[in-house]
C-alpha cells in the first residue's frame, strides 16, 4: 500500500492511451493495442496504471496481456521479422530455412541480436501458404524464402 | 472422532422453485430447474468424476473427466454444465466414458508427478481420487518430450510465449508463511482463479499465456506474498492437486479426525472444521455448512491458529507480592487461593464494592456468564464490564432505544437482497474479511454501496466495485452526515410515510422531521461542518439510500467509538426506520461487530447494570429470579464501569479486579490512566494466554485456554449463536469456564457444573431470548439467531418483521455536538485508528503467527500533503504527540488518507497508540472516543519517553523467579 505515482512518463503517456479508450466497449485490448504502439512494447508500469484506471486487478490485466503474442514486455529491436513454422511452411523446407536465418541473424527465437538490429519471432500462419515457406519482415510479407532471399533480409536489417 | 467429509456437490445449488425429475444410472431424482446433471446424481448419490468443478464455484467444464451420455442427445456432454431437464435420461457409466475418462487423466498423469513416478505432494488430493475413480493404470504417453514436471530438460520445443527457448518448469512459490504453490503438480483447472475471483472477490490470480505454456500465476508473475493475494486460503481450498496446499500438511501430513467448531477472531464468526492429527490441530478449514461463512474464510481464521501452541504461552499459574517481584510459579489450587484470600481481605477492609471483574469478549458465553455471575453472586456488586465497553456499547444503547433490541436485525444471507448498502464507520475488507467477500459479491451483481469515511477504504475502489458515492468527513462528524442525510430524506419527501405510520411513533417522527429539517442541517451546512467539498454528494446519497430499492445499513466502530457514538448509531435507526428500511430480508441496520463474542458478552449481561438478556438489574422480578437461583440478595445499584473502576483505584476506592481475557492496558484509552489504576490495586488478577501488557500490573496470573481447547457458545453480528467444540485438551489444566467454577468455589460458592451446556441450561432458563437454547439444539441445527424462543423454535433470522420489537419505533433527535477534542494549533491533525487484515486487535495472538509476515509494525498513514509539510518522507520515523501522550513510529505516505486526518492500527504493544488517545467518551455508555484524537506528528529519531520508560518497566515485571537447579 505504498504510494502510486502516476506521474512517471510512463505513466502519463499510459493515461492518455486510457482516457482516447476508457468510455469503449471492453477497453482493455484497445489500450493494450495503443500503449504497444506508443512504446512498442506493454511497459509492466503501464500495466498496473491500466489495471488502477480500469479498476481491475494486476492479474486481470496481466492474464489478458500475456494471452496474446504480439504484445511486448520489452521493446523490440529496429526491425522485427516473424518466420512462419506452421504446417505448409515446415512441408516446404521452412525448418531449414529458419535455422539459415537464425544463423545469419545470430539471434534465435523471441530474441533481438546484440546490436539491436532485429528481433526474430515465431508466428503460426500468415495465411501466405501458396508463397511458402514465409515470412513477414516490419510489416511487409515475403514469400518463398531461400538463400537469395534471406541474404537480402539480412542486409537490410544490418543496413 | 473421524475426519468430518462434506459432499462436494460439483456446482452451487440451484434456487429455482419449479422441480424436475430425471433419472441417472435408472435412479430417479428430482431437483430445482437449472441443477447441474453432476449435482443431481450426487444428490442421487452417484459420484461423477470431476477435476474443474467444486460446488463452491460456478461451472466451468474444462477438464472433460465429467463427461455423461443423455438418451436421445448426440456426443458426450460435460455433466457440470449441461443442466437437467424433465425427463432425461442420464447415463453416468459406459465402455465409451470409461475410455475417454482414462483417456483424458492419462494425459493429464503425463505431465505431472505422479507420471514421472516421482512422489509430490499428499497422495491424498482430489486429482489422486479421481485417478482411482477412473481406474487409471497406465501412461501410455511416456514422460519423453516437453513437460511441466523436471526442472531440466524438456526444452525441445519452441514456445512463442516469453523468452527464447522454453523452460516449462517453474519453481516451487514457498513465499506464503501458509502455503506452496508448486506449478510442477498444477492442472489449470482455474479453480484457484475462480475461487479468488468468484468467492473472495480479491482476482489476484490469472492464467498466464495460452495452451502449453498456461500457467497459473499471481498478479503479474509475483511471488504470492508481493502480489495481491490477501491469503484467505479459497484457492488452496478449491486446488484438486496439491499445487497449492498448506504447508503444514504438507510437514505433518493428512489429518485423521476433525470437530467443527467457532472461529475466535471477529465478529462474523465462521465455522470451521479444526482438522487433528493425533493432538495436534493441523489445518483449519472452511465448514461449508457454516451458516455465516458458507465455506469461506479468512487469513486471520484460515491460517492464524499457530499461537495456541506458541512457546510464549503461560501454561503455569504465578504469583507474586508486588509487582516489581519475580513472577514464581505455583499450582493452581495456591494461585486460586491467594486470589480468593485476597479478595475477602480487600472486601473486608475496603467495603464490598471494592473489587470487580471484567469479562471478555473472547471467552464464551458460557464463560462471560459465569464471571457476572461470580461478581454479582460471590463479590456482592455489580461491578462487572466488559471490552464491549470499549467497541459496541452505543450500539446496545442506540438500537434498544430506537427499535428496543440491543443488536442487529438481520443475518448476514441478507446481503444477497440488497440493493443498496450504507457503509459508515467500517472497514470490512480488512476487519470482517468474509463478510466482505459477500458484500462485494452482492456489489459485483450490480447492488450500489454508499461509503461515509474519513478513509478511501477499500470499498470506495476496489478491482471490480466502486462505491457510487464516498462521503469523506472528517472524524468525529458522523452525527451531523447522518443528519444531514434524513434532512434530505424528509425535506424532499423519500420517506416511507405508509411504513412510518404502521409500525413507528407517529408524534415521535413528526417531531424528528421537523427538527431534522431545520435549515441548520441542510446538505450545504452538512458539508461545512463535516469537511465536504460538494452538498450534492449528500443529496445524491441520501436520494439513493431512500429509493434505490433495498437499503441495508452496515456500520462499525467508526460510529460508536465517538463522544456521540449511541447518537449517531440512533441516527442510523432514524434513517433505516423513515425508509421503511426494516423488518424483510435485504434491509436493516447491522453492526459489524469487532470480535468474536462481543454480541454473547453484551447478551450474557456483562454490564454494570445488566442482567442477560440486558434486562435492568433494578427491576424486581428479574433479580428475584436470580435470587432465587443463586440463593443470595443481589444488589440492585448499578457497579463500576471499567473507567471507573480505574478512576475509584486511582482514588484508593478500588483495589482488586479480576481480568479475564481483557488486555485493558493496550487496548483501553488513555494508557498512562488505565496504568496509574492498575498500579494503585492491591490484587489484580490476570487470566489470560499470554503474559499479555496488563499482566505486568498483575499479582496472580491464572493460565486460560484457547477456543480450541473448551466447549461453549459465541454469538456473532447477526446474533447467531455458534457451537465452539473443544478439539484438544486444555493445555493448562483447565479451561476457562472450568478456572472461573474453581475460583467461584475458592470464594465459597457451591457451583458444581460439569459441563458448558449446563450453563447454556441455566441461561435459557433464566433469560426470555434465550429460553429455546440449548446445546442439543445447536448441535443439531448447526447454530441458531436468538431470539430463539417458544415463539421463534428454530431462532430468528430477520427482526422486526411486521412489527418493531419495541412496540412502535422511536425516533430520536440526534443533535449534532461537536466532540471536546478539536484541533488547534498545538495538535492540528485529527487521528482515528484502525485494523488491518492480517493483525487483530491488541495482536496477542496474530503477532505469534505467521501473519507477522505482512505487518510487522504499526505505521502511520498520511496524507502526502500533511507530510510534505512537516518534511516527512516514507518510511521515515515520526512523533505522534497528543495532549495524553506521544509515541514513535514509523509514516506511511498515503493518498487513502484526507489532508489533516492520520491513521494507526493499535496491534503492536512497542507503539501503544492508546498513550495518545484521550479520555473522552460516549455520552451514553462512557465507550472511549478513539476515532478522534487531535495529534500533532512530526520528524523524529527514535522511541519516545514514554516507550523507553516502558521497555524498562516491561524488563522489570515480566521476570521469572530463578528456579533453584537441582543439585
Amino acid at each position: 500500500m505504498t504510494m502510486e505515482r502516476n506521474d512517471t512518463e510512463i505513466a502519463t503517456r499510459t493515461l492518455a492511451v486510457v482516457e482516447t479508450w476508457r468510455d469503449a466497449e471492453g477497453p482493455l485490448l484497445p489500450i493494450l493495442n495503443g500503449v504497444q504502439k506508443e512504446f512498442g512494447y506493454v511497459p509492466d508500469e503501464a500495466l498496473q496504471v491500466i489495471a488502477k484506471a480500469l479498476n481491475l486487478s494486476r492479474a486481470d490485466v496481466y492474464g489478458v496481456f500475456s494471452f496474446y503474442h504480439d504484445y511486448r514486455d520489452r521493446p523490440a529491436g529496429r526491425h522485427v521479422l516473424k518466420v512462419c513454422r506452421a504446417e505448409s511452411c515446415q512441408a516446404m523446407g521452412g525448418d531449414e530455412m529458419a535455422d539459415r536465418l537464425r544463423e545469419a541473424l545470430g539471434v534465435d527465437w523471441h530474441g533481438t541480436s546484440r546490436d539491436g538490429a532485429v528481433t526474430l519471432e515465431p508466428v503460426y500462419c500468415l495465411g501466405l501458404c501458396a508463397c511458402s515457406p514465409s515470412a513477414m519482415l516490419d510489416g511487409e510479407v515475403v514469400g518463398r524464402l531461400d538463400e537469395e532471399r534471406i541474404g537480402e533480409i539480412a542486409a537490410e536489417v544490418r543496413a | 472422532m473421524s475426519l468430518i467429509q462434506e459432499t462436494d456437490y460439483g456446482t452451487p445449488a440451484s434456487r429455482a422453485e419449479k422441480q424436475v425429475t430425471l433419472t441417472v444410472d435408472g435412479k430417479a431424482v428430482t431437483v430445482p430447474e437449472g441443477t447441474s446433471i453432476m449435482r443431481a446424481s450426487m444428490q442421487a448419490g452417484i459420484e461423477i468424476p470431476k477435476l474443474c468443478a467444486t460446488d463452491m464455484l460456478d461451472s466451468f467444464g474444462s477438464c472433460r473427466v465429467c463427461l455423461v451420455e443423455i438418451e436421445g442427445r448426440n456426443g458426450t456432454p460435460a455433466s457440470c454444465t449441461t443442466p437437467v431437464g424433465e425427463g432425461m435420461v442420464v447415463k453416468t457409466k459406459s465402455d465409451r466414458l470409461d475410455a475417454i475418462r482414462k483417456g483424458v487423466m492419462e494425459l493429464y498423469v503425463s505431465d505431472h508427478p505422479r507420471g514421472f513416478g516421482e512422489k509430490a505432494g499428499t497422495g491424498a488430493s482430489e486429482f489422486d481420487h479421481v485417478i482411482s475413480l477412473v481406474g487409471l493404470a497406465e501412461n501410455r504417453y511416456g514422460v519423453e518430450g516437453r513437460n511441466h514436471v523436471e526442472a531440466h530438460g524438456g526444452i525441445d520445443g519452441v514456445a512463442p510465449g516469453h523468452g527464447s527457448l522454453t523452460i516449462d518448469y517453474m519453481v516451487k512459490d514457498e513465499s506464503n508463511p501458509y502455503f506452496t504453490y508448486d506449478p510442477s503438480q498444477c492442472i489449470v483447472c482455474s479453480r484457484c482463479v475462480r475461487a479468488c475471483a468468484e468467492v473472495q472477490g480479491t482476482f489476484a490470480l490469472t492464467v498466464e499465456g495460452r495452451g502449453f505454456e498456461s500457467r497459473i500465476v499471481a498478479s503479474m508473475d509475483e511471488n504470492f506474498i508481493d502480489s495481491e493475494c490477501v491469503s484467505c486460503g479459497a484457492c488452496v481450498q478449491a486446488c484438486p492437486t496439491d499445487a497449492l496446499r498448506e504447508k503444514a500438511i504438507l510437514e505433518k501430513g493428512m489429518p485423521d479426525r476433525s470437530v467443527v467448531t467457532t472461529c475466535a477472531y471477529c465478529g462474523v464468526g465462521c465455522n470451521f472444521k479444526a482438522e487433528m492429527k493425533g493432538d495436534e490441530v493441523v489445518r483449519m478449514m472452511p465448514y461449508k455448512a457454516g451458516k455465516a461463512n458458507h465455506g469461506h474464510s479468512c487469513v486471520k481464521g484460515r491460517f492464524a491458529y499457530g499461537y495456541a501452541s506458541h512457546p510464549d504461552r503461560v501454561l503455569t499459574p504465578m504469583v507474586r507480592e508486588k509487582i516489581t517481584d519475580p513472577w514464581r510459579e505455583a499450582t493452581w489450587e495456591e494461585a486460586l487461593a491467594r486470589a480468593a484470600s485476597e479478595f475477602k481481605r480487600i472486601q473486608a477492609k475496603y467495603g464490598r464494592g471494592s473489587i470487580g471483574g471484567i469479562t471478555s469478549s473472547r471467552c464464551t458465553d458460557e464463560e462471560t456468564y459465569l464471571v457476572q455471575k461470580l461478581v454479582r453472586q460471590g463479590f456482592g456488586n455489580n461491578n462487572v464490564d466488559t471490552c464491549a465497553r470499549v467497541c459496541h456499547s452505543p450500539t446496545g444503547y442506540g438500537l434498544n432505544t430506537t427499535l428496543g433490541t440491543s443488536a442487529g436485525t438481520q443475518d448476514f444471507d441478507s446481503v444477497e437482497a440488497a440493493d443498496v448498502m450504507l457503509l459508515v464507520g467500517a472497514n470490512p475488507t480488512d476487519a470482517h474479511p468474509v463478510f466482505a467477500s459477500r458484500m462485494k459479491k452482492r456489489l459485483r451483481e450490480g447492488a450500489k454501496i454508499i461509503v461515509i469515511d474519513p478513509r478511501r477504504i477499500d470499498l470506495v475502489r476496489t478491482p471490480h466495485v466502486e462505491a457510487a458515492y464516498h462521503l469523506p468527513i472528517k472524524p468525529g462528524t458522523n452525527v451531523a452526515i447522518l443528519t444531514g442525510l434524513a434532512h434530505v430524506v424528509v425535506t424532499e419527501k423519500l420517506y416511507d410515510e405508509a411504513y412510518i405510520r404502521a409500525y413507528c411513533d407517529w408524534d415521535a417522527f413528526e417531531d424528528w422531521a421537523a427538527f431534522v429539517s431545520e435549515p441548520r442541517y441542510s446538505p450545504e451546512e452538512t458539508a461545512r461542518v463535516c469537511g465536504l467539498d460538494d452538498p450534492e454528494l449528500i443529496r445524491k446519497a441520501a436520494r439513493l439510500y431512500a429509493t434505490g430499492g433495498n437499503g441495508a445499513i452496515y456500520y462499525g466502530l467508526g460510529v460508536t467509538e465517538h463522544s456521540q457514538g449511541s447518537t449517531a448509531v440512533m441516527g442510523l435507526a432514524n434513517l433505516a426506520m423513515a425508509t421503511g428500511n426494516l423488518g424483510r430480508n435485504g434491509v436493516g441496520v447491522n453492526p459489524l461487530r469487532g470480535q468474536n463474542n462481543v454480541q454473547g458478552s453484551c447478551d450474557m449481561g456483562s454490564f454494570p447494570h445488566e442482567f442477560p438478556g440486558y434486562r435492568h438489574i433494578a427491576i424486581d422480578p428479574v433479580r428475584k429470579i436470580y435470587e432465587d437461583l443463586w440463593g443470595v440478595k443481589l444488589d440492585k445499584e448499578p457497579g463500576l464501569r471499567i473507567p471507573n473502576m480505574l478512576d475509584a483505584a486511582v482514588d484508593g476506592t478500588f483495589k482488586g479486579i479480576y481480568i479475564q481475557g481483557e488486555d485493558i492496558l493496550q487496548s483501553d484509552p488513555d494508557t498512562k490512566h488505565v496504568a496509574a489504576g492498575l498500579a494503585a490495586m492491591e490484587c489484580v488478577v490476570v487470566h489470560d494466554l499470554f503474559l499479555n501488557e496488563t499482566a505486568r500490573y498483575a499479582h496472580v496470573f491464572l493460565p486460560g485456554s484457547t477456543f480450541l481447547e473448551k466447549d461453549g457458545t459465541f454469538i456473532n453480528a447477526e446474533r447467531r449463536i455458534n457451537l465452539v467444540r473443544k478439539a484438544i485438551e486444555p493445555r493448562a489444566r483447565y479451561a476457562d469456564w472450568e478456572a472461573t467454577q474453581e475460583l467461584a468455589r475458592a470464594l465459597g460458592l457451591d457451583w458444581n457444573y460439569t459441563h458448558p451446556s449446563e450453563v447454556m441450561d441455566e441461561i435459557a432458563a433464566t433469560t426470555p431470548t434465550f429460553a429455546g437454547v440449548s446445546f442439543d439444539l445447536l448441535d443439531r441445527e448447526g447454530s441458531v439467531q436468538w431470539p430463539c424462543n417458544e415463539k421463534a423454535p428454530l431462532g430468528t433470522p430477520v427482526m422486526h418483521i411486521n412489527g418493531i420489537v419495541r412496540g412502535k419505533g422511536n425516533f430520536v433527535r440526534t443533535e449534532y455536538i461537536a466532540t471536546d477534542e478539536k484541533v488547534g494549533l498545538r495538535f492540528p491533525l485529527l487521528l482515528t485508528t484502525g485494523r488491518i487484515l492480517s493483525q487483530y486487535n491488541v495482536g496477542a495472538q496474530t503477532r505469534r503467527t505467521g501473519n507477522s509476515a505482512w505487518h510487522e509494525e504499526d505505521r502511520l498513514e498520511i496524507h502526502p500533503h500533511d507530510a510534505e509539510d512537516r518534511g516527512i518522507r516514507d518510511g521515515d520515523w515520526v512523533r505522534l504527540s497528543s495532549r495524553s501522550g506521544e509515541t514513535t513510529l514509523r509514516a506511511l505516505v498515503s493518498e487513502r488518507m484526507a489532508v489533516g486526518v492520520v491513521y494507526t492500527t493499535f496491534h503492536h504493544p512497542s507503539t501503544q497508540a492508546n498513550v495518545v488517545t484521550t479520555e473522552f467518551s460516549d455520552w451514553a455508555t462512557s465507550c472511549p472516543e478513539y476515532k478522534v484524537t487531535a495529534v500533532q506528528v512530526s520528524p523524529s529519531n527514535g522511541p519516545s519517553e514514554w516507550q523507553l520508560e516502558y521497555e524498562d518497566l516491561s524488563r522489570r515485571t515480566r521476570r521469572m523467579a530463578n528456579v533453584e537447579a537441582a543439585e
